[in-house]
């Protein structure tokens, strides 16, 4: 048990600085929130090409569309203004609706495509919007098999 | 075998951010460190319009018209909206990088600058991308251990970077960025504006008032006159001067750090990548702009208790298995236990991006009552099959 117990370990510790891939921002287009299309070299034998653009693709969209600055931004804006923003304390804005939807498809592509191909997808929230990142599952419930 | 010990403990994740904020309010309350300079501003505001509305509205409203101390309170509900506003939200504060994400850029920056030789001094770390054809410089953050995205600087008082860093101001006591920018500008407008209308009426008070019973009687009625117009007038040429300087940032799309730093300053032809070359434009991004989320999440719950969870947290549990996996590597026979190193490793995005995105500005109800802030214990479950 102890020898197994370290064996794993290793295997552990070697697989998790391989287990995440980062895409980071993509700033060409100024500070707005978009993410590089790029496909990186270490999820070549995990997912196809065209699946992984399309998904970083349609995240840019969303972000995209909430930070866009036109009618509806303006409305909200001078609304909350009005109110001395004492409305967002029972509104919710533009951006968290879409935020949500993000999540939501988040969810769904993860259902769907990368948790068959075992790769996690995470919301680019949760690190500051700065990158968005694919886990390696697969080790983890080969892991798993081999405890129980 | 089914001896089941639980220990619950809430712990949200402001309690265990970096950096030197101080937190009110379980997490709601965001500001800087230091804050006897914003008691002071406090105190001046609303010592200055308590004397207004007890000394002269009465007489301004009987002998001129009652929309005056109307318009004076709704002037200062403004101002002290705006004030709070300011002051407890995130400015925009950039999450410090996780391990993982360290390490991953480490890899980059080694793998461009390739070999050093000893002795050598490692080349700085800038990444140069391209925005509206012109080459921006990132600087790597040693302490956050990140990129900054262009615009971010990293506040010594504050101890963060902050997105679009403009300045961290004293008077409100937190840093003034992208996401409080707005709120700071319409302070200090309306703040002036208050100034203004306290200063005039003022003055309209006692050459009134003097009419009637002549100044020395006057300033003996109310003396509360004296100290407002003195306040005013000092107040005045700072905080008009401060939004004049504001307005003109807005209609370039500068930041204070950029102007004092001269970024844009149009030597060698380095020109403000960010503006719109319109200045209607460039206020309408500032001003009317989307309203960016905190991707703070101060009031997320570190553990997971998984004996009551929240509807989010049950869908999490199950995801949190297979995206925590170094915690699995020290207990073979309990399968979850939280990674107390790497605090906010503990949730995926995936059922709790939903309750992050709402966590800011709404209610967010506890699994359990919060209990006074102590090592997080391990939750531990019982692991017959």
């Amino acid at each position: 048990p102890a020898d197994t117990f370290h064996n794993l370990q290793e295997l552990r510790h070697s697989a998790s600085l391989a287990t995440k891939v980062f895409i980071q921002r993509d700033y060409s287009d100024s500070t707005i929130c978009k993410f590089q299309t790029k496909f990186p070299a270490e999820l070549d034998s995990r997912i196809e090409r065209s699946l992984f653009e399309e998904t970083v693709k349609t995240l840019n969209c969303y972000y995209g569309e909430a930070e866009k600055i036109g009618g509806q931004s303006y409305l909200e804006g001078c609304l909350a203004c009005a109110t001395a923003y004492i409305i967002f304390l029972c509104m919710e804005t533009r951006y968290e609706k879409i935020l949500k939807k993000i999540s939501m498809y988040i969810q769904e592509q993860n259902e769907k495509i990368y948790a068959p191909r075992g790769l996690l997808l995470t919301d680019p929230i949760e690190r500051g919007m700065r990158v968005v990142s694919f886990a390696n599952t697969w080790e983890v419930f080969f892991f798993f098999k081999n405890v129980s | 075998m089914s001896a089941v010990m639980i220990t619950r403990k809430v712990t949200r994740k402001w309690e265990k951010l970096p950096g030197k904020n101080t937190f009110c309010c379980d997490g709601r309350v965001m500001m800087g460190r230091q804050k006897g300079v914003f008691y002071l501003t406090l105190f001046l505001i609303v010592g200055t319009c308590s004397l207004f509305f007890a000394f002269e509205c009465p007489y301004l409203a009987v002998h001129l018209s009652p929309a005056i101390p109307v318009f004076a309170v709704l002037l200062f509900v403004f101002v002290m909206a705006m004030l709070l506003r300011t002051s407890f939200s995130d400015p925009g504060v950039l999450p410090r990088a996780l391990p993982e994400e360290a390490n991953f850029i480490e890899m980059e920056i080694e793998a461009a600058n390739g070999n050093v030789m000893a002795g050598q001094r490692p080349p700085p770390r800038i990444k140069n991308v391209q925005i509206n054809n012109q080459i921006v410089k990132l600087k790597y953050c040693y302490t956050c251990k990140i990129f900054r995205p262009p615009r971010a600087s990293h506040c010594s008082i504050c101890d963060n970077c902050v997105d679009r860093f403009d300045h961290h101001c004293p008077w409100v006591g937190n840093c003034v960025g992208k996401r409080n920018y707005r709120y700071f500008y319409l302070f200090t407008l309306s703040l002036s504006l208050l100034t203004i209308y306290i200063f005039a009426f003022n003055i309209v008070h006692v050459v009134l008032r003097s009419v009637d019973s002549g100044f020395v009687n006057t300033i003996k009625e109310t003396p509360g006159t004296v100290l407002e117009v003195l306040v005013c007038f000092f107040t005045l040429w700072s905080v008009v001067g401060l939004t004049g300087f504001h307005t003109y940032l807005i209609s370039l799309n500068q930041t204070t750090n950029e102007d004092i730093k001269g970024s844009w300053s149009g030597k060698n032809r380095v020109q403000n990548p960010y503006s719109h070359k319109n200045i209607i434009k460039n206020c309408c991004e500032v001003l009317c702009g989307p309203t960016y989320p905190s991707v703070l999440d101060r009031r997320g719950v570190m553990l997971e208790d998984l004996s009551s969870p929240t509807p989010s947290d049950a869908s999490a549990a199950s995801t949190h298995k297979s995206s925590n996996p170094v915690s699995q590597t020290t207990k073979s026979s309990a399968p979850l236990i939280p990674n107390e190193h790497t605090p906010d490793e503990a949730k995926p995005g995936i059922g709790a991006g939903t309750q992050k995105s709402t966590s800011s500005p709404k209610e967010e109800k506890p699994p359990s009552p919060t209990s006074p802030n102590a090592v997080a214990p391990a939750v531990i479950k019982e692991s017959s099959h």
